[in-house]
């Protein structure tokens, strides 16, 4: 059928087009909240005005994220009820109440703290506003966990069953505890995290290589080292479990991730795809540049396969995802950042304990702060090519072997939905932009290295303590 | 087990009404000043407008989205059925919001203010005015099939009522609006927001006046309801309350006093409130599907009550905190310095 008159395809784009736009604002928000509590926290404890300095910097990055990150978070929650009604319906006993946590707990927590943790510093205690930033931060994880349980149990449904059209669940918490939730939500968290490490990463190197502020970032730089140390191969690790869950429940997704079209037999063999060239019509890959016996040492660390793997032949075209490619190169994207992220954070270890990260000799090292500037945008490509991989790889199912994305979409007239559709186009796009040149902006002013920290000792500006409200019920004129 | 299966709907139409009462008055004076900023001259006023709203519009609007996700919950029917129906004034809410949103990011950091001064202005006058079409449309009745199924028309949202309803709304937003900025700003500003004040007060009668006179005698049903006790009591009690706290409002704008019409505002939001949910109640599409049938299953309804019902103190203690960090009259047009 013809995509303008094609409700189902223009409701699976404009739900793509948001969830690909809104996931850019929300990964730094809730990465870089972690990395400002350890900063905010180390100077509370050390009392360096170097660690406020940057913890005022770097909050301006993070508040223009924030607010855009609310803007375009606002159609997801309202789209399941406009765009997928059926699906609202049948699941909403579970999925809509985790949507409703999500809100209690977590979006209120960050809003009601944030401004405190913005404006609040001259006005409440430092170990006040210390909370409130925790707060935030604790909020917007808060958030990616409840995201990522409803989205697992997507995946992976568990709790219930489906009865008559509608998922009935009788036990909630193994409905949040389903099978994929443990796993995606560390996945998720890292990726947050590495994420916004190598954007402040990046952005520290932008100023070395000019030569601005250098010992001041040369600290950021070696912030984010310490945690990637931690950070980047934990995140190949976490992933190769994605992976294997996704073999043990997803035998769809599994093969459209390898491309492989032939099932492999348990025992056999089976060859691992660098590249290839997938041809859905025919049943095969056109091409393929293959490392032999690959696919069991990624999956099991051994070259026999303990399990039979799937080939996409096994099923109806209609059965299983359509956009291989897509899925199959979206994975190598992603993990191919995996393993070169770790390898800079490597490299700049070793560089580290040879002395030459020190604010004297750092800028030396053009090939090292290229390649972190470099790496800043890499961790977003990485997110959204695995929300493909997770998302277009569930295909045809929206509920994994419960429900059908063409089941699941509202019926509304086609030019309804292209109507909106062009018009978030327009606006994220446009959006998108602004960001960069504001966030561009922030970045080429550069930190206020003059700002006077607040006081410990004396009294706050306003007593943070709540005091007996007594109205002033006289006329104006009589005041003062 | 019967009465359980009333009485848990019953619960959640009373925290969904809760939220829905939080979100209408507090982002209400947030979108009013929104709207009000349109018609003020210079930049230096414009810039006070929004300072005053910096560090709570993102809470304020919050309260929206949990009410959202609570909805989706609690009636997972009327979610779908709902925002089906409503598909084209919730995504003119919704750009509004997302231009209002925008706004206070970039105009900090933009040297041309005047556009995103627009995006705010506009924002908050489109986001409000595709919840008053939304109010209206709720409450004239939303077509649907045995199942409870959307089967109207993408506007049959629109019509003179739900345009009755849209304006006054809007005449609402900018009353509110305007007594939170007398709370919130001194000198000429806040003489200009108790002109605006007394006018907006005139032109919400009105249109409060029109919609109370209008629906009993288009809809027969609200009609028989409204007219047979022990209901009748009630709502012969409304106006003439609503009438003693108008009064104290306009005296209140009168005397110039700081803070008193913000609270009889408050308190004219909320008995309109309290109306209008008596006459929907116990539909949650009124005279179409009950809060039984759209409810979700009892242990669905259990299980949030245990997650979200008991955060509510939470949640009212710490907004309100930062409400009372931010107290006092806002002075220049960005908090501290930079
Ligand atoms: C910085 C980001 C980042 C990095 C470096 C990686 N991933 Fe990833 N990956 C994600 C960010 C991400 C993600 C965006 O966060 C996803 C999407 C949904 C999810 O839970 O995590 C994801 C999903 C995802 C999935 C799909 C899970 C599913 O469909 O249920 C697999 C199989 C992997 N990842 C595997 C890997 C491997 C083997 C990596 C490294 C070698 C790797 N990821 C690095
Ligand atoms: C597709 C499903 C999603 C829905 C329905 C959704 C919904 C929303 C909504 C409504 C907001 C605005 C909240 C407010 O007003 O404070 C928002 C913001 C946010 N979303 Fe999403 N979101 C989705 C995907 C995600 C994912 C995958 C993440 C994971 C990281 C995420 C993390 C956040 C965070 C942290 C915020 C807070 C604002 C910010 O920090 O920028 N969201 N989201
Ligand atoms: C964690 C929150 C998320 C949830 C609950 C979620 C759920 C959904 C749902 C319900 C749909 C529509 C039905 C369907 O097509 O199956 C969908 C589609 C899609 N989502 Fe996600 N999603 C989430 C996050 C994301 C993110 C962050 C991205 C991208 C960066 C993404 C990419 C997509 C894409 C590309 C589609 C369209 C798939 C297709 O129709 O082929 N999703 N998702």
């Amino acid at each position: 059928m013809d995509f303008f008159h094609n409700t189902v395809a223009l409701s699976r784009s404009q739900f793509a087009l948001t969830a690909i736009f809104h996931m850019l604002w929300p990964v730094l928000t809730t990465g870089m909240g972690v990395y400002l509590v350890v900063i905010e926290g180390l100077w509370l404890r050390t009392r360096k005005l170097d660690y406020y300095h940057h913890a005022r910097f770097w909050s301006k990055l993070y508040v223009l994220n924030f607010g855009i990150g609310v803007a375009s978070g606002l159609p997801m929650e309202f789209q399941f009820g406009t765009n997928w009604a059926p699906f609202s319906e049948a699941v909403g006993d579970f999925f809509g109440s985790i949507l409703g946590f999500e809100g209690a707990m977590a979006f209120m927590l960050e809003a009601g703290f944030l401004g405190i943790m913005l404006f609040g510093w001259g006005r409440v205690h430092p170990v006040i506003h210390y909370f409130a930033t925790i707060m935030v931060a604790f909020g917007a994880n808060l958030s990616t966990f409840w995201i990522l349980v409803a989205n697992s149990w997507l995946q992976s449904p568990a709790g219930g069953e489906m009865v008559a059209g509608k998922f009935i669940v009788s036990d909630y918490f193994q409905a949040i505890l389903n099978p994929f939730m443990v796993r995606s939500v560390a996945h998720m968290f890292l990726a947050t995290l590495e994420t916004s490490l190598f954007v402040i990463g990046g952005i520290s190197a932008w100023y070395m290589l000019r030569d601005r502020h250098t010992a001041f970032f040369s600290l950021s730089l070696k912030i984010v080292l310490t945690i990637a140390i931690a950070v980047t191969p934990l995140q190949i690790y976490v992933g190769h479990l994605s992976a294997e869950q996704v073999a043990e429940r997803q035998p769809t997704k599994l093969a459209a991730i390898e491309a492989k079209w032939d099932t492999t037999p348990a025992g056999d063999t089976a060859p691992w795809s660098v590249l290839a060239i997938p041809d859905p019509d025919h049943g095969r890959n056109r091409w393929e540049l293959n490392i032999p016996q690959g696919l069991g040492y990624i999956l099991e660390f051994k070259p026999e396969l303990s399990h039979t793997i799937q080939g996409l032949n096994e099923w109806d075209a209609g059965d299983r995802p359509k956009m291989i490619s897509l899925i199959f190169y979206s994975f190598r994207i992603m993990s191919g950042i995996g393993f070169f992220l770790a390898g800079l954070m490597l490299i700049s270890v070793v560089q580290w304990l040879r002395g030459k990260l020190s604010p004297g000799t750092i800028t030396a090292q053009k090939w090292l702060l290229r390649a972190w500037l470099f790496s800043a945008p890499l961790g977003y490509l990485a997110v959204e090519t695995g929300w493909i991989v997770r998302c277009v790889g569930r295909q045809p199912w929206t509920m994994y072997g419960e429900i059908r994305t063409a089941d699941a979409a509202t019926n509304l007239p086609p030019s309804t939905v292209l109507g909106s559709l062009i018009a978030f186009s327009v606006v994220y796009t446009l959006l998108l932009l602004a960001t960069l040149y504001f966030g561009r902006r922030i970045i080429r002013t550069g930190p206020n290295l003059t700002l006077p920290a607040p006081d410990f000792d004396t009294h706050p500006a306003v007593d943070p303590t709540p005091t007996e409200f007594i109205p002033d019920q006289r006329a104006v004129e009589l005041r003062r | 087990m019967d009465a359980l299966l009333h009485f848990l709907p019953q619960v959640w139409f009373v925290i969904l009404a809760l939220f829905l009462f939080l979100y209408i008055m507090l982002d209400g004076f947030d979108l009013g000043v929104g709207i009000l900023s349109l018609t003020s001259s210079d930049e230096e006023r414009r810039g006070i407008l929004m300072t005053s709203l910096g560090n709570v519009w993102d809470a304020n609007e919050t309260w929206l989205v949990l009410m959202g996700g609570a909805l989706f919950g609690a009636f997972p029917l009327a979610y779908g059925t709902i925002l089906n129906a409503l598909y084209i004034p919730i995504f003119i809410m919704i750009f509004g919001l997302i231009f209002r949103a925008v706004a206070f990011e970039f105009r900090e950091h933009s040297s041309r203010k005047v556009f995103w001064n627009l995006a705010f202005g506009i924002g908050s006058f489109l986001a409000a005015l595709g919840q008053g079409f939304a109010l209206g449309a709720v409450i004239e009745g939303i077509p649907v099939d045995a199942a409870g199924h959307f089967v109207g028309s993408m506007w049959g949202w629109l019509d003179w009522r739900s345009l009755l309803v849209a304006l006054t709304l809007i005449q609402g937003y900018v009353l509110i609006g305007s007594t939170y900025l007398i709370l919130k700003t001194e000198g000429e500003l806040q003489k200009t927001h108790f002109r605006t004040a007394k006018l907006a007060t005139y032109t919400t009668l009105i249109g409060a006046l029109t919609i109370t006179i209008a629906t009993p005698i288009v809809y027969d049903t609200i009609r028989d309801r409204l007219f047979s006790p022990p209901l009748s009591y009630i709502f012969a009690a409304i106006p003439l309350v609503g009438i003693i706290l108008v009064w104290q409002l306009l005296k209140g704008l009168s005397a110039k006093n700081d803070r008193t019409p913000f609270i009889w505002t408050v308190l004219i939001f909320l008995l309109t409130f309290i109306g209008l949910g008596l006459i929907i109640f116990p539909y949650i599409i009124p005279n179409q599907i009950t809060i039984y049938q759209a409810a979700a299953a009892p242990s669905a309804l259990v299980f949030m009550i245990i997650f979200i019902g008991f955060l509510i103190p939470v949640m009212l203690f710490y907004n309100t905190y930062q409400y009372i960090v931010f107290r006092g009259k806002v002075v220049e047009s960005a908090y501290g310095e930079d």
